[in-house]
């Protein structure tokens, strides 16, 4: 499935967040919050990598930190084969148009006092110089390939129901033509029905202008539906990342097995026949992680070694990588 | 067999598909018309502007010439507002000293606006400049503002005066004066409002997109804080024209032969038992004015916000 051939659009390599912690009268530094704590992966052109975990795993400050929203504590980005890991100022500001994202929450996302057409258009405004028949007609092009009605472009944000507000989102998201898109939870604040329209709309988009998606979600079943591959995070790093079908049918990480039981099961008549993994405690303070594996503290199936050693982030020769040692 | 050409309930309505955004300027005028008391305190404040501008080459009598045969008079046919100790006209007075006293209650408004958003939102948005800029702003709230006036304009007075001309001089220091000790409530407010609304999903969304940060104060920062601004602005009119008429009091304003609203009430307070009505005008005048201006900028606040625009 992946032999090469296909090419890497963004290349993570040991990506680190972390937040400082201050306190006290003088501000002093005290600790950091591990957001994101060493996570490795490539997206190709073209596929949507899905980033499932927990709340509080990193999974949104992870997407941020690739877009360079905010300034890396380690590690390095490539997009496109170009570090971006540290660019400053305007030549990161050059290229925002190759990478854009989608928010999660679409009331929060567009600034209530500009209108549709000002919010779609603010790309356009920032990255090219079009005449205003031009800038007109590129927005109107975006609302219809969103299905959003060309008389809506004078309305504010508020007017509009949380489906029709994220799409204005995406319509922004897609003014500059990008090839790589971040959705951060682009459904988790939409009414389930609203979803499959939205998730629809990102596949139809997907196809239709050759996107790559960094698909954050914590629903499962909307990322089985999505993702070409899917990665599990916990605690800041990465357990598992493997092609859809596989990670569904066979996980390998302890996590990822109790994630999946967690899953609603629409079929009654299955479910008293599903084992459920029932995870005990809470997850430890990022600020502060276990010695060892991130997960022994909760692992149904912890091992000395788990307490002591970190386990590699490694490919098992079905192509999928892991982080676990019962691996070994 | 009904008739299909007729429909009864009539014509479909035609949906009109508009080509461009209409302007914004235009919702926020159908909306500011909307509020009653902004009309109403609108139409006084351009009255009362257009009064001051033109009254005086209607009512030709000079505000500062004496007339020792009609002193401390009563309304008249002509003195309609009587006169005051020294036989000068009342009204001609209220005209002239109306355009110094909005004169100075806008011009001070604006800088204190001015001053006050621009280190409110430089404090926010940078947090770099945070902490500097609201020491600098506790120091301002801290000082004595009364006895700094006093030093100030006992300091520069004279230089201003030699520099700008009499009127000039004393017009910019007093305005100067005034602003530079009124901004620091705006600038805590909007310094508040800009913290919490950086932190906004919108504004990471702008960065995402590239927006510098001039233009991401200018297009998503300001317009989001217009509110607390517009309230600052007009009771900043109104404390404008008060602490310039507590200054005319004390002697360190405009000179006594130089009427302001302020100067008037003051001087008239000591004859107030002799004829009531000569604090009663500048008084009115002076509250009107505020209370018009109020209501303006709560009229202007409700239709600057497109949430509450069409309700």
């Amino acid at each position: 499935m992946f032999d090469g051939v296909k090419k890497p659009i963004l290349k993570v390599d040991d990506l680190k967040m972390h937040f400082p912690i201050f306190k006290g009268v003088f501000r002093r530094k005290v600790g950091e919050v591990k957001a994101v704590d060493g996570i490795s992966f490539e997206i190709y052109e073209g596929e949507t990598l899905g980033l499932v975990g927990e709340s509080g795993c990193g999974k949104t400050s992870a997407g941020r930190a690739i877009l360079r929203l905010y300034d890396i504590s380690g590690g390095s980005i490539e997009l496109n084969g170009q570090d971006i890991s540290s660019l400053q100022g305007d030549e990161l500001r050059r290229l925002r148009p190759e990478m854009q994202m989608i928010f999660q929450d679409p009331q929060a996302s567009l600034n209530p006092r500009m209108t549709v057409a000002s919010i779609i258009a603010e790309p356009l405004d920032e990255h090219k110089k079009l005449s205003k028949q031009q800038r007109m007609a590129r927005v109107f092009e975006l609302m219809d390939a969103v299905g959003l009605h060309r008389d809506f472009a004078n309305r504010f944000p508020h007017e509009f129901s949380g489906g029709q507000r994220q799409r204005i989102g995406i319509a922004r998201a897609l003014a500059l033509n990008p090839k790589f898109i971040v959705c951060d939870e682009p459904i988790a604040a939409l009414d389930v029905s609203i979803q499959a329209q939205v998730v629809n709309l990102l596949e139809d988009l997907q196809e239709k202008f050759g996107l790559t998606y960094l698909f954050i979600s914590h629903d499962l079943s909307m990322v089985r539906h999505l993702a070409t591959r899917v990665a599990v995070m916990y605690l800041g790093k990465i357990v598992e990342l493997a092609p859809r079908a596989l990670l569904y049918s066979d996980p390998k990480h302890p996590y990822t097995e109790a994630l999946l039981s967690a899953v609603p099961e629409p079929d009654p008549s299955s479910l008293n026949k599903r084992e459920r993994i029932i995870l005990e405690g809470d997850v430890p303070s990022p600020s502060n992680p276990p010695t060892g594996c991130n997960f022994s503290t909760r692992c149904p199936r912890v091992m000395d070694i788990c307490k002591k050693e970190v386990p590699e982030f490694k490919q098992l020769d079905d192509g999928r990588h892991v982080a676990c040692h019962l691996m070994d | 067999m009904t008739d299909l050409n007729t429909n009864p309930i009539g014509e479909i309505e035609r949906i009109t598909v508009s080509e461009n955004p209409r302007s914004q300027w235009w919702d926020v005028w159908a909306q500011f018309k909307t509020h009653k008391g902004a009309v109403l305190g609108m139409t006084f404040f351009v009255l009362i502007i257009l009064l001051v501008l033109i009254g005086p080459y209607i009512w030709t009598l000079a505000p500062d010439r004496p007339d020792l045969l009609a002193r401390n008079k009563g309304p008249s046919m002509g003195h309609p507002l009587g006169t005051d100790q020294l036989g000068r006209d009342s009204l001609a007075q209220m005209l002239a000293g109306g355009r110094i006293s909005l004169a100075v209650g806008v011009v001070a408004m604006t800088l204190s606006l001015v001053v006050g958003s621009l280190v409110g939102v430089l404090a926010g948005y940078f947090k770099r400049l945070d902490g500097m800029l609201m020491r600098f702003t506790d120091l301002f709230l801290a000082l004595p503002l009364l006895p700094l006036l006093l030093v100030i304009i006992m300091l520069f007075r004279d230089t201003l005066r030699a520099a700008f001309g009499l009127e000039a001089g004393i017009f910019i220091l007093i305005v100067f004066v005034i602003g530079i000790t009124s901004w620091m409530q705006t600038a805590r407010i909007v310094r508040g409002d800009v913290l919490a609304l950086k932190e906004q999903e919108f504004v990471l969304a702008a960065r995402s997109i590239g927006t510098p940060p001039w233009r991401m104060i200018m297009r998503h920062i300001l317009p989001n804080v217009m509110s607390p601004i517009m309230v600052s602005a007009t009771l900043g009119i109104a404390n404008a024209i008060i602490t310039e008429s507590a200054l005319s009091f004390l002697g360190l304003g405009f000179p006594s032969d130089f009427p302001t609203w302020g100067r008037l009430l003051f001087d008239s307070t000591n004859f107030m038992t002799l004829s009531p009505e000569r604090v009663i005008w500048p008084g009115l005048a002076i509250s009107l004015t505020v209370l018009s201006v109020n209501y303006m900028g709560d009229g202007l606040r409700d239709a600057l916000d497109p949430r509450i625009r069409g309700r």
